[in-house]
């Protein structure tokens, strides 16, 4: 993915101010920063879902905002799940699968509960859910078209702690299958040792851009003083 | 071909979550029901026999009815962000519009299909064969109440306000549709020569045929966030 003086504005208040991204294949990048610091802005605009001021993205040389092949590329788990809760978790992913126009996709489908762990409960509505089996179906639903580029949006949030153990290990899984990974966090010890790069979006700005350092601590001492400044 | 997949798929999706509830489509029936019996029950028997009102009273319920269920078209997408995953899909946003359209469309006319029996019984209406083409006219119009309430629901699903400033914003854009049908209505009931009501319905075809177009045009940019 190449993001390239990507400006967003909302009114007349900027909420990004000409971000620089290149994202390469296998990347685990998670991006850091205060309320307010553009992250979740940067990825509806990586998705194609906000439309920017000014600046491109492009994701294996596709433009998000003017080709609809490029959303295909893109999988996206943000703050809500995108699902609907008076369909099953099959007939949710049966849905995805036919928008997405995936081939064989009752078997992809199958699969795709197998691996959320869903199948005993996958003709049970998703409204009857629990947070942690909804965030599984969420992820389910967006790596099931087998994107090249996974966006997570504070992917952590409400999880308890073996749910969370499984996201992590899910997003190292994608990284080790040659997917992009990026994801807005609050906290980078969430998901730090699956991390390759650390981005640090402050004002709408990249001001921190680097691969991951070895020592969490030392990196959270600098955040903390770079978010005093 | 992946345009018509999507939009099929995005209307099997809304008419499956509907036919499980069924809360919408019982409301707009009810609604129907309680406009068509307010009509009765508002007029003087002594100076106005029911069916001298019944070609005004069908398109007010029809519009009414309508508004009612389109304000539930966009409303599951907002719950839990599914308009984003709507939007994910490497698509036509067009397509979109179809699909929502397209469930619009078989909702309405199912709303339409109960209330008219309803209505040629409360306000009686001769039963000739006159009234399969007023059925037409009917359909006809449902196509251009939903294109236009389609694309209008979608404007202002994300606004705070979206049950009431769709009325609001869409009542305007009824006005012709309602006149065109109502005129045609008034002169088939009456068994009026072919002639005097063919134009009504061609302007009503014409309609559907602009709004359909446009709809399909501006609906990737009402998408835009």
């Amino acid at each position: 993915m190449h993001v390239e003086r990507l400006e967003r504005r909302f009114g007349v208040v900027p909420a990004l101010r000409g971000i620089d991204l290149t994202v390469g294949a296998g990347e685990l990048i998670l991006i850091l920063g205060p309320n307010g610091a553009g992250k979740s802005t940067l990825l509806r605009c990586a998705a194609g879902l906000a439309r920017p001021y000014r600046g491109t993205v492009r994701i294996g040389g596709r433009d998000v905002q003017t080709d609809p092949a490029a959303r295909g590329l893109i999988g996206l788990v943000s703050h809500q799940s995108l699902l609907y809760e008076d369909l099953t978790a099959r007939e949710n992913l049966r849905f995805a699968a036919a928008l997405h126009g995936i081939a064989g996709a009752e078997q992809r489908v199958r699969d795709a509960l197998d691996t959320a762990g869903l199948t005993a409960v996958a003709d049970r509505r998703t409204g009857t859910f629990s947070r942690g089996m909804i965030q599984r179906l969420t992820i389910a639903r967006a790596t099931l078209h087998a994107p090249v580029l996974l966006l997570l949006d504070e992917p952590f949030t409400g999880l308890d702690a073996p749910a969370a153990q499984l996201l992590r290990r899910r997003m190292a899984a994608e990284r080790a299958a040659g997917r992009a990974v990026l994801c807005v966090t609050h906290e980078p010890a969430e998901a730090w040792h699956e991390a390759t790069r650390i981005v640090v979006l402050i004002a709408g700005k990249v001001v921190i851009d680097q691969p991951r350092p070895a020592d969490l601590e030392r990196f959270r001492r600098d955040y903390q003083e770079l978010l005093r400044q | 071909m992946s345009a018509v997949r999507a939009a099929l798929a995005i209307a099997g999706k809304d008419l499956r979550i509907e036919w499980r509830h069924r809360t919408a489509l019982v409301s707009a029936v009810v609604f129907a029901v309680l406009v068509l019996l307010v009509f009765i029950f508002a007029r003087d028997p002594g100076t106005l026999a029911p069916r001298d009102l019944a070609p005004s009273v069908l398109w007010v319920t029809l519009a009414l009815a309508t508004l009612l269920a389109l304000n539930r078209a966009f409303l599951l997408e907002r719950e839990h962000g599914a308009l984003d995953g709507l939007l994910l899909a490497p698509v036509s946003r067009a397509s979109l519009f179809w699909g929502k359209w397209l469930a619009n469309l078989a909702f309405v006319l199912v709303v339409d299909a109960i209330a008219f029996p309803l209505w040629v019984m409360f306000f009686g209406v001769d039963p000739t064969a006159a009234l399969w083409l007023v059925a037409g006219v009917a359909v006809l119009a449902a196509i251009g109440f939903t294109a236009v309430g389609t694309t209008i629901s979608a404007m202002t699903v994300r606004t705070r306000f979206a049950e009431l400033l769709l009325p609001v914003l869409l009542l305007p854009f009824l006005l012709p549709p309602i006149t065109a049908a109502a005129g045609a209505t008034v002169r088939i009931l009456e068994h009026r020569p072919a002639g005097e009501w063919l134009g009504w319905i061609k302007l009503l075809a014409l309609y559907d045929l602009v709004f359909l177009v446009l709809a399909t045009g501006l609906f990737p940019r009402v998408m835009d966030e």
